[in-house]
């Protein structure tokens, strides 16, 4: 009986050495999500705990990997949706910032704060594809969609995020 | 919107929200994750499943109160 094969009938030595095997990409993929470390470690263990508890229901001919990172992926959004709310606009540079650093560093700000407030399941997705670079089909895995849902979220966030940076003069 | 303009906004985004290339996680998790999973699961009292059963069946059985029950909320 090979290791996913003893995860799925509940073993848990295989479920150990599971998780050392993929604990930590399981934290790189949550931390890109949720750009806390402290907080990326707690979803990965949430993650796994999920996974041990959803064992019965694993295929061994599937993906552990691909089934994980979907795991992750819905305990980081349920955090984002937990944590959701809008984050004001930090206060004024201190006065000894030139003009144009200072404009840039609004200018920062403002794009942070338009991302923020997107609703979580737009947001993860400029995230992992604009900022994060990772590919269309890894992003729809991870969400349980398709490709084309995933580019639909994406052309739904950029329009809400230009709209946002235009109201606040930010040029996108 | 064009390609050269969501270019643009990729390159805007990663200037205000620096890519995390390879984040590393700093230590073991697996003693997290056996403290969590040798804590005790939260229990719902059999009195609540009870309670949740006959608002459910006062809802399938006499529609007409929802209104009542609404006003009482």
């Amino acid at each position: 009986m090979d290791l996913l094969q003893r995860f799925a009938a509940g073993d848990l030595d295989a479920f150990e050495s599971l998780f050392r095997q993929h604990q930590s990409a399981v934290y790189r993929w949550i931390v890109r999500i949720v750009r806390d470390p402290a907080t990326a470690e707690d979803l990965t263990v949430e993650t796994f705990w999920r996974a041990h508890r959803a064992h019965a229901r694993f295929r061994p001919d599937g993906n552990f990997e691909a089934w994980l990172r979907r795991i992750g992926t819905n305990a980081a959004l349920d955090h984002l949706r937990a944590a959701h709310a809008h984050v004001p606009l930090p206060e004024d540079l201190p006065a000894d910032a030139a003009p144009d650093a200072a404009e840039q560093s609004e200018s920062r700000k403002a794009i942070r704060f338009a991302l923020v407030s997107l609703p979580p399941r737009l947001r993860i997705v400029v995230q992992l594809r604009l900022i994060e670079e990772e590919p269309y089909r890894a992003i729809g895995e991870a969400l349980g969609i398709s490709e084309s849902a995933v580019k639909l979220r994406m052309f739904r966030a950029v329009r809400i995020l230009r709209k946002k940076l235009q109201q606040w003069s930010v040029r996108p | 919107m064009n390609d050269r303009e969501f270019k643009e906004l990729g390159e805007k985004l990663r200037g205000a929200v620096p890519p995390l290339r390879q984040p590393e996680l700093g230590h073991d998790l697996w003693p997290a994750l056996l403290q969590k999973m040798s804590e005790p699961r939260v229990r719902v009292p059999w009195f609540d499943w009870l309670l949740a059963a006959l608002a459910a069946a006062v809802l399938i059985f006499c529609p007409g109160a929802i209104p009542a029950l609404l006003y009482h909320l």
